[in-house]
C-alpha cells in the first residue's frame, strides 16, 4: 500500500474566535480600576513566566466581601482586559463566591473562546485574585 | 549564487508549506525555534523504519549491521559538514544536552578560584548549566557585556578573561539579536590564558558554513532540528585530545569496554560519551539534512539568507513605531523587534490569523531581554531557505494590520 499522504491541508484545530473584540480592546486601552490601592486588605502578584504577563491585585474587604478591587501590571491585551473586567466583576462578591469562579466564567466574562496557548493569559487575573484570597487565611 | 540553488524548487521540497492556516498560505517565520523538514529527511527517517531499523553496535544480524553502517555513515557526514573527524562527533539529544553534559564533565576539574566567562546574550541552555556549576563548586561566573548596537564588547572580553579563566562559552549567532560573534578572535583570547572555548552553534549551523578548525574552538554544540533535521538529535564536537582526557557525564550501555559489579572502564571515542540507545532515526535524518544542505551549498545558503535579512531590515525599519534590536549589519537571519505599546503576544496572535507564524516572548534569554534590552518580551522573525521576499512583504502588511487593531 503506497502511503503518499498529503499534509493535513486545513487544520483549524481548537480555533480561537477573533479574540480582539471591541470589549477586549476597550478594556485594554482604557483599563478600569488600574491603580494601586494604598489601604488594601490584601494584595498579591502573579506572572506568566513564558510570556511576561504580570498582574498585581489589590482587594479591600469588609465582612468577607470585596468592596473595592484594583490592579496593576503589564502584559498582553487578553491578560490586561481580563484583569480590568475581573476587578469590576468581583466588587460586591463574597470571598466564597470568588473562589467558586471557574475558567468558563472567565471566558463568558471575556466573551471569547480562548485557545490552549492564550488561556493562561485570560486566566492570570483569576489565579491572582484567588491566590490573594488564599494567602489571607494563612 | 550557484545554478543549483533555486528557491522555487526548494519550496517544493518542504511538504508542510502546503498546509493552510485559517485558509491562508502558511508563512513560517519561526525557523530559529525549529526549522521545517525537506522530503528527503522525512523519507530517510521513514526508510530507516521500513528497511533498516535495529539497534546498533550490539547484535551481529543483518539488520543490525545495516543500521550500524547507516548510523556511522551519518556520523561521518556530520563530521565532514563541520570539518572534524568522526570520533570527534558525539551524538546527543540536542544543543541543550550537549552543553549540559559538557558542563558536567568539565566541572569535575573546576576549583573555587577558577572562572567561567559567558556573554550577556546567551540562550538559557548556555547559561543555566554553567550557572548551576558555579553554584555547586564555586567557580566565579562572569559575563562579557553587550554594546548598544547589540555586538559583543570585545574590549570588555579582554577585561573579563583573566589567567583564572578556565572556560569561555559563547553563542555563535544570538537567537535574539542575530549578532554573529567573532569566534576566531575569542579563540585567540582563550588560548592566551589557556582556557577552553565552547561555542553554542545552535543557530549558526543552519545559516553559514562551519569549519571547526578555522573557528579553532575546543567544543561546538548544535541541534539537528534547527538545520532541517529531526528533533531529539544533536551534536557535541570536541577536539580529539580533549575528548580523550574528558570523563563522561552520562553512563550506561554502549559506552563501556568492561563492567564488573565494582567498577567500569570506558569505551573508545566517540562511543564513550554515547550511553544508551541513541536516537537512531534522528541520526539518519540528520545525515539526510546534511546531504540536503550540501546540495544547496552552505555558501549559497549564507548569501541567500544575508540578502533576505537585509531586505527585511530595510522594510521593517520603514514601519512607524517599530523598534529593531541587534546590529544593522553582519547579522544572522534573525530579527527581534517591538511595536510600541503592543505586546508581542497580541502581535503574534493577529499575524497568526493572517497565516504568519512569528515568535513572541523572551526567547529563552530572559536576562538579555529584560535586563539588557529592557523589554518585557519581544517579537521575533527568523528565516530559512524556504522564505522569500514575498514572505517579508506579507509580514509588513500584517504588522500594519496589528497597528490598526491597537491604534488609540
Amino acid at each position: 500500500m503506497k502511503s503518499q499522504e498529503k499534509p493535513n491541508q486545513n487544520w483549524l484545530g481548537e480555533a480561537e474566535d477573533d479574540i480582539y473584540k471591541e470589549n477586549i480592546l476597550d478594556h485594554f486601552k482604557n483599563p478600569r480600576n488600574f491603580e494601586k490601592m494604598t489601604a488594601c486588605t490584601i494584595k498579591h502578584s502573579e506572572n506568566n513566566p513564558l510570556c511576561g504577563d504580570q498582574i498585581e491585585i489589590f482587594l479591600k474587604l469588609q465582612d468577607n466581601k470585596v468592596i473595592d478591587a484594583k490592579f496593576q501590571g503589564h502584559g498582553c491585551a487578553i491578560s490586561m482586559a481580563s484583569a480590568s473586567m475581573l476587578t469590576e466583576k468581583i466588587k460586591g462578591m463574597s470571598l466564597e463566591e470568588i473562589k467558586k469562579l471557574s475558567n468558563e466564567d472567565i471566558f463568558k466574562m471575556l466573551g471569547v473562546k480562548l485557545g490552549v496557548v492564550r488561556m493562561k493569559c485570560g486566566l492570570l487575573s483569576l489565579k491572582t485574585a484567588i491566590k490573594a484570597i488564599e494567602s489571607r487565611k494563612k | 549564487m550557484s545554478k543549483k540553488f533555486s528557491i522555487k524548487h526548494i519550496i517544493e521540497d518542504f511538504p508542510i508549506l502546503e498546509v493552510k492556516i485559517y485558509d491562508k498560505q502558511l508563512i513560517y517565520l519561526d525557523s530559529a525555534a525549529t526549522a521545517q523538514r525537506p522530503s528527503t529527511v522525512i523519507n530517510a527517517v521513514n526508510n530507516f523504519y521500513k528497511n533498516s531499523n535495529a539497534n546498533i553496535h550490539r547484535a551481529t544480524h543483518n539488520l543490525a549491521s545495516r543500521a550500524t553502517e547507516e548510523f556511522e555513515k551519518a556520523r561521518a557526514k556530520v563530521a565532514n559538514f563541520i570539518n572534524a573527524e568522526p570520533e570527534e562527533i558525539i551524538f546527543t539529544s540536542g544543543t541543550t544536552e550537549s552543553l549540559n553534559l559538557l558542563a558536567k564533565s568539565l566541572s569535575k576539574d573546576l576549583k573555587k578560584d577558577d572562572e567561567i566567562v559567558l556573554t550577556e546574550m546567551e540562550h538559557h541552555s548556555n547559561l543555566v548549566p554553567w550557572q548551576q556549576i558555579a553554584k555547586e563548586n564555586g567557580p566565579l561566573l562572569k559575563f562579557i557585556s553587550t554594546n548598544p548596537n547589540g555586538t559583543l564588547n570585545l574590549a570588555d572580553a579582554k577585561k573579563k578573561v583573566t589567567k583564572k579563566t578556565r572556560i569561555i562559552s559563547v553563542v555563535h549567532t544570538s537567537n535574539v539579536l542575530g549578532t554573529v560573534n567573532d569566534v576566531p578572535s575569542l579563540a585567540k583570547l582563550a588560548k592566551s590564558v589557556n582556557a577552553l572555548l565552547v561555542i553554542d552553534g545552535a543557530q549558526s549551523i543552519a545559516h553559514q558554513p562551519i569549519d571547526v578548525k578555522e573557528l579553532n574552538c575546543d567544543f561546538f554544540a548544535f541541534s539537528g532540528h534547527k538545520m532541517l533535521g529531526p528533533s531529539g538529535i544533536g551534536v557535541l564536537y570536541g577536539k580529539k585530545k580533549l575528548l580523550e582526557k574528558l570523563e563522561p557525564a552520562k553512563f550506561g550501555g554502549g559506552m563501556i569496554s568492561e563492567v564488573t559489579f565494582k567498577d567500569s572502564k570506558w569505551g573508545e571515542l566517540p562511543w564513550k560519551f554515547e550511553a544508551g540507545t541513541p536516537n537512531l532515526e534522528g541520526a539518519i535524518g540528520l545525515g539526510a539534512a546534511v546531504d540536503y544542505l550540501n546540495k544547496c551549498g552552505m555558501h549559497d545558503v549564507e548569501s541567500y539568507l544575508d540578502e533576505l535579512t537585509s531586505y527585511a531590515l530595510t522594510q521593517l525599519s520603514k514601519i512607524k513605531g517599530l523598534e529593531i534590536y541587534g546590529p544593522k549589519t553582519k547579522r544572522g537571519p534573525i530579527i527581534s523587534f517591538n511595536l510600541k505599546g503592543i505586546h508581542p503576544h497580541d502581535a503574534s496572535a493577529i499575524l497568526d490569523k493572517e497565516g504568519i507564524a512569528i515568535r513572541g516572548g523572551h526567547m529563552c534569554a530572559m536576562p538579555l531581554v529584560t535586563e539588557v534590552l529592557n523589554q518585557k518580551a519581544v517579537c521575533r522573525v527568523s528565516f530559512q531557505i524556504y522564505n522569500t521576499k514575498e514572505d517579508v512583504d506579507k509580514l509588513v502588511e500584517g504588522l500594519k494590520k496589528v497597528g490598526e487593531v491597537f491604534k488609540k
